[in-house]
């Protein structure tokens, strides 16, 4: 209402109508000439003195509540009251401009690509790249190939009938790798479904995989959910939801506990350009900020939501912008870069715990695979789509070129980690195949903590049933 | 308080308001406790068992709209920001979905939040991480994350609020596997049940109604103490034995059973007195838990009186006086000598109009009528609504 009327009157009528609001909203709006408490000095414009006075304006806020709510003084203009340059609103000096602009809803030049490595893993000069030992860079290298032949490994099981379901986390290899090695294994992780390297990273074994896709007896979910629904408590790894997005106001909350507790770790959850579009995203950004939590969230923008490209999912430029839209430092990264993302992410979890504050990473890469064993992507995009970015912009053949530049890595060695872990997995899923089906009992458990009456009734009676007509009872379910 | 029962009861005139004010008092005062020492309202036995939860354990924290500067939409929270501070206290933007999955979220790592709805239609914006996230996943995770949290608010009708304000979710919290649903009617049953669902371990949706946060209710010394607690997915009505503990009967009465929860079970004592003079002696169950439900007192009961109305603002089909009812078929359905009599909220939106609206819930007069059936005696056809 505001807004609108001023825009058409003169500066005289501006102060008598800011006067007549400021009269009808009992003080919530205050004019620089009249403050009606002692405000802040702002001599300097470092981010850190920003910052202070960012907090101190919330801290006037709350005063102004408790005021206003204790007395209904109302702050009187002084007689002869100067021009209005500025309006200071709760929350921050607003200036007053004379012209009508819009503000552009978007812009021909895009937010730039953070990225330390070019496509044949040469280094960018001048780059902001943290160094890595070779130890690092080899085990970040092996993980993603692992992740890559284990995809392969286990989409080809699914094709075979052999477990339901599965996706591939192909051509995220990097964002996958590279973010949870720039994190500590104490910070919590609440993926997506596209993220099991960072599970690999953190010690999850091939078996461990293949049980959960098996849903056998060892599976630590219990054969309760589809396969790539990992969880591990000991890897501080929360259990995937197939909700899209719901983990990531559940990252926020966590982050939230972390800040009551006063601990040195964050939290990251894992999301996609389609889950940015959710209500739990905007929920979950917009309560990060209000709440200053440490939590890093990050967007793989993999340029599609199952069929849906990302020119129709959103006409904003990427995810990245939203961050400054909730007062969330953000970065857009190359998520073909394995460096780049180390890099950022480490940037980001030092930011996070130092200055409890959430950050937002938006790494823009491509699914080359399907959404899913469910999904022929080859109905909506082209062969040759795919292909182009397999070549030219792989993750994995990337941070390989520049490990064989550093001298790190040899063909030798690349021939004999992949029949390693070949032989590994089809190991595991031989044994995941051959292990029993989860038990009667685990229907039922872990629905509450402790067992309920109606449930104790149920499962009684089911087990008596069995003995009564095993004939009739499928012979893969163990009592 | 008197307000809104007399915006309620819209066409009445405040003579009748007062009236049915007064036949209020001597109903509740009348009723068996224990050592019934000093009276409280619901709504300081809410705030006294946040407290005193909040006091015992500091990973107790609570979260909403309006619940700290503004001490709750309905003062649920009142003082509680000046005790605990605004870490523990957080007041939040306006996104259900947001502080509902936040609060999942914080809970997954040990916490222990209470969630306040600003009323439980709200809640409808959140009801993904009620049913998919705290419902689901101690199971999904088999059993490596729990999800200690509560859900709370106002539930039911309230008056003059319309259709997107006055609904029951008692059936549609009470259908999911995974959650826990206490619905409070008394002030005990308010400190005791909400310091239960505090406690527990598993994901509770607790079931408040704002029409009663007024009402004064006796308190025994012992429901003050701040180790009180009711056990979850207990009715108040232990068996029918010569071993019953007195305290734990609502009304007890030998000819009909009427189940009620919340608001009703008041209605449903108002009931059973009118009942009483006319020779019916009810006896009255006050479910206090939804999910789980305690079919074992309810089918006790009936297996003694031999006829069951129950009673619910709720909607009718698939509401929680089906799910009684199917129980009692199940498991006494021998033992019924007439058809079970359903009181529920009118099966269409709740009307605005106080006159419509009044009609659209069940009201004593329903209550007396349909129990007057169940036991063959003659029910004047005119509708006295």
């Amino acid at each position: 209402m505001a807004s609108s009327s001023c825009l058409t009157k003169s500066k005289t009528s501006i102060i008598h109508h800011l006067k007549s609001i400021k009269l009808n909203s009992h003080n919530l709006l205050h004019t620089i000439s009249s403050p009606p408490f002692p405000l802040p000095k702002q001599t300097t414009t470092s981010p850190i003195d920003s910052a202070i006075v960012c907090f101190q304006s919330l801290y006037f806020r709350r005063q102004l509540h408790s005021a206003t709510s204790v007395n209904n003084e109302v702050h009187q203009l002084p007689a002869e009251a100067p021009l209005q340059q500025v309006l200071n609103y709760p929350v921050g000096k607003v200036k007053f401009t004379p012209k009508l602009a819009f503000t552009a809803g978007s812009t021909e030049e895009r937010v730039p690509c953070y990225r330390v490595l070019n496509e044949n893993g040469q280094p960018i000069t001048d780059s902001d790249s943290l160094e890595i030992s070779k130890e690092l860079a080899v085990k970040m290298y092996t993980d993603m190939v692992t992740l890559e032949v284990m995809d392969t490994i286990f989409y080809e099981a699914q094709r075979q009938g052999r477990i339901s379901f599965y996706a591939t986390t192909t051509g995220e290899e990097a964002i996958n790798i590279a973010s949870a090695a720039a994190l500590n294994n104490q910070d919590f992780v609440f993926p997506q479904y596209r993220e099991p390297g960072v599970l690999l990273w953190r010690g999850f074994t091939l078996q461990e995989f293949a049980h959960q896709c098996f849903g056998n007896k060892y599976d630590n979910g219990k054969g309760r959910q589809m396969p790539i629904h990992y969880g591990s408590r000991k890897h501080n790894y929360f259990t995937v939801a197939s909700t899209v997005a719901t983990q990531i106001p559940h990252a926020v909350g966590a982050a939230y506990s972390l800040k009551m507790e006063k601990q040195d770790s964050c939290v990251i959850t894992y999301f996609g350009d389609g889950g940015s579009s959710t209500a739990d995203f905007h929920a979950a950004i917009n309560f990060a900020a209000v709440l200053e939590v440490p939590v890093i969230f990050f967007c793989r923008n993999n340029g599609w939501a199952i069929s849906t490209p990302t020119n129709e999912q959103f006409r904003s430029d990427g995810v990245v912008v939203r961050g400054k839209a909730y007062g969330v430092p953000s970065i857009r990264v190359d998520g073909n870069d394995a460096l780049a993302i180390y890099t950022a992410v480490s940037g980001a979890r030092k930011m996070a715990i130092e200055e409890q504050t959430p950050v937002l990473i938006e790494a823009l890469t491509y699914r080359t695979g399907h959404h899913s064993t469910s999904d022929d992507s080859t109905k909506y995009r082209s062969i040759d789509e795919i292909e182009q970015w397999r070549g030219d912009q792989n993750p994995v053949k990337r941070f390989r070129k520049w490990i064989e530049s550093k001298g790190w890595w040899s063909h030798e060695a690349e021939s004999e980690h992949h029949i390693n872990i070949r032989k590994q997995l089809s190991q595991a899923i031989q044994a995941a195949e051959r292990v029993e089906k989860p038990r009667i009992a685990d229907m039922f458990n872990d629905v509450y903590d402790v067992l309920p009456k109606n449930l104790m009734e149920q499962e009684a009676f089911i087990r008596k049933t069995i003995k009564k007509h095993t004939q009739d009872y499928p012979s893969d379910v163990p009592l | 308080m008197r307000g809104i029962i007399s915006q309620k009861l819209g066409g009445l005139s405040s003579q009748v308001v007062g009236n049915y004010m007064l036949r209020l008092r001597p109903a509740a005062s009348a009723r068996h406790y224990s050592s019934a020492t000093k009276e409280m309202t619901v709504r300081d036995a809410l705030n006294s068992a946040l407290d005193e939860e909040m006091a015992a354990d500091p990973n107790v924290f609570v979260m909403g709209e309006e619940v700290g500067e503004y001490q709750g939409a309905y003062k649920i929270t009142k003082g509680l920001l000046d005790k605990y501070g605004p870490e523990r206290v957080v007041d939040t933007p306006i996104t259900e979905a947001g502080f509902a999955g936040i609060g999942v979220g914080s809970a997954y790592h040990g916490l222990r939040p209470v969630i306040e709805f600003m009323t439980f239609n709200f809640s409808m914006q959140a009801i993904d991480h009620i049913i998919n996230s705290a419902a689901k996943s101690n199971y999904m995770s088999a059993g490596q994350i729990n999800v200690p949290i509560v859900f709370r608010g106002p539930n039911g009708p309230a008056a003059g609020v319309g259709a997107q304000h006055s609904q029951c979710y008692g059936a549609w919290y009470g259908s999911v596997p995974g959650l826990k649903v206490l619905v409070p009617y008394s002030s005990e049953d308010a400190r005791g049940l909400l310091k239960a669902a505090i406690r527990d371990p598993d994901p509770v949706v607790f079931l408040e109604n704002e029409l009663l946060y007024g009402e004064s209710f006796p308190v025994s010394a012992e429901a003050l103490d701040s180790s009180f607690c009711l056990p979850i997915g207990k009715a108040k009505f232990s068996q029918c034995s010569s071993s019953v503990d007195r305290s734990q009967i609502e009304r007890e009465g030998k000819d009909i059973t009427i189940t009620a929860f919340s608001k009703m079970v008041g209605y449903a004592l108002k009931a059973a007195e009118i009942l009483e003079k006319e020779g019916i002696n009810a006896e009255v169950i006050n479910l206090r838990s939804i999910r789980p439900l305690d079919r074992a007192t309810i089918n006790a009961s009936v297996r003694k009186t031999n006829r069951l109305v129950t009673v619910e603002e709720g909607f009718p089909q698939h509401g929680v006086g089906a799910e009684i009812c199917a129980s009692v078929v199940e498991d006494s359905f021998g033992y019924l000598d007439a058809p079970v009599e359903r009181i529920a909220g009118a099966d269409v939106p709740t009307p605005y109009a106080a006159n419509l609206e009044r009609m659209a819930f069940p009201q004593i007069e329903d209550i007396v009528r349909a129990a007057k059936r169940a036991c063959y005696r003659s029910v004047p056809m005119a509708a006295t609504a």
